[in-house]
């Protein structure tokens, strides 16, 4: 299991919906991705696309205007 | 036993691409979904960079859509590849910067490329004849299908049964019978079918997907061409036209005002790349210099920035310039009055 950062901030959605899903194709089942934003819009956007790509949103959380979510890699 | 048939339906987070995967889904087909990121899309989620508006869902409705429907949804950046669509559309643009047509014929090529390297069978799309003047009319759905390369593999479910059959249908992947031969601008049809699948939430957004259907936001595009000399843009250039004031008092610059905090923060990551002003005596929006300026311009352009402030009326007020190396300097400007900021100013 590896634990790896993505910087997606600046980014718009979905932007950084789309740099997560191709960072994800490159990662392994358990392997965990920690995704740093700005627009607040991914608060939705990546748990959503998490749920219907079949990943584990583990934790979300804002702190002086970024959005962090790590999520796990599912099967 | 037969094959399991899969198809990829075009999400554009509007209703009539939801129902068109539902009705293929509802035959047995493996539906997953594909939404193309242009730069240009509405579905952006560009509006909510502004703290106004927050009793709206911030949802991405290509997402929500894939999730009610419990499918997939691949999410593909063309940013690139869609500059040659936009700059020299074969088949020209619609009322404003719109290449409505070359626009669908790019990404169901796309859609075809996918379908080829995923091992899918068919396309799925929303359109509906006679919905979209430019794209969606009968004379126009067989150029997207021969121009596209799918040819009779792309599959409008809406509308099939005024189309030609396609090879699904002539196959028997799906029952040509319960496809739809809906037509027109009228929205009926598509809410009793919603109504019927028990769908009541979804996005009719009115300009549909595309902020190059935008009065507006295309006038702010071509004053950026015409400002460049050439029609080639990167991504933050047409990013920024969504944020902001856009004020023109000379050819060679214009000002990006924001307009409250949340635009205000979002151009605050562009300070390295143009000169930024804000009001350091009084509360005021920032704002950015897109171009060159010499010192008289500066000048104009603080007092225009200074009309904006809590400051606006006080005879002098200071503007705080900051270089894109991140020095600093004052300026001390008499606010512009309403007046003297020319209508033809406005982008």
């Amino acid at each position: 299991m590896t634990k790896e950062t993505l910087n997606a901030r600046r980014l718009l959605c979905p932007l950084p919906v789309i740099r997560t899903q191709d960072r994800v194709k490159q990662l392994k089942t358990g392997d965990l991705l920690e995704v740093i934003c700005t627009d607040p819009g991914v608060m939705q956007d990546i748990p959503a696309w998490c749920r219907i790509n079949g990943h584990k949103v583990l934790e979300t959380k804002s702190c002086n205007h970024e959005y962090i979510i790590i999520l796990e890699v599912g099967v | 036993m037969s094959k399991q048939r899969k198809a990829i339906a075009l999400i554009s987070g509007g209703l009539d691409s939801m129902l068109a995967a539902k009705v293929v889904m509802d035959q047995g087909v493996h539906v997953e979904g594909i939404n193309f990121f242009t730069g240009f899309c509405v579905e952006g989620h560009t509006h909510a960079i502004r703290e106004n508006g927050k009793a709206k869902p911030n949802r991405n409705n290509a997402l929500w859509v894939a999730e009610q429907l419990g499918i997939k949804l691949h999410i593909v950046d063309v940013i690139e590849e869609y500059k040659k669509v936009l700059i020299n559309p074969k088949h020209g643009y619609g009322a404003h910067m719109n290449p409505c047509l070359d626009c669908k014929i790019f990404m169901v090529n796309k859609a075809k490329q996918w379908i080829v390297e995923n091992d899918f069978d068919f396309i799925i799309t929303g359109e509906v004849i006679g919905q979209r003047p430019m794209s969606q009319t009968k004379s126009k759905m067989p150029i997207v299908a021969k121009q596209s390369g799918a040819d009779d593999l792309l599959l409008r479910p809406m509308c099939a049964k005024n189309l030609p059959a396609t090879l699904p249908e002539i196959e028997g992947w799906v029952d040509r019978e319960k496809l739809h031969d809906i037509t027109g601008r009228s929205r009926k049809p598509q809410i009793t079918m919603a109504k019927e699948f028990g769908i009541d939430d979804y996005s009719q957004p009115a300009g549909g997907c595309c902020f190059l259907t935008d009065k507006y936001y295309s006038a702010k595009l071509v004053d950026l061409w015409k400002s460049h000399g050439h029609k080639d843009y990167e991504l933050d250039d047409v990013m920024l036209l969504k944020v902001g004031r856009h004020i023109r008092p000379q050819k060679n610059f214009k000002l990006i005002i924001a307009r409250e905090e949340g635009e205000g923060r979002f151009l605050e990551g562009y300070k390295k790349e143009f000169i930024s002003l804000h009001c350091s005596s009084h509360a005021g929006p920032l704002a950015l210099i897109d171009g060159s300026v010499s010192a008289e311009d500066l000048y104009l352009a603080a007092s225009v920035v200074a009309r904006y402030g809590q400051g606006r009326n006080a005879g002098q007020v200071d503007i705080n310039v900051t270089d894109k190396d991140g020095s600093e300097r004052t300026l001390q400007v008499k606010p512009l009055k309403n007046e003297e900021i020319l209508k033809e100013w406005y982008v």
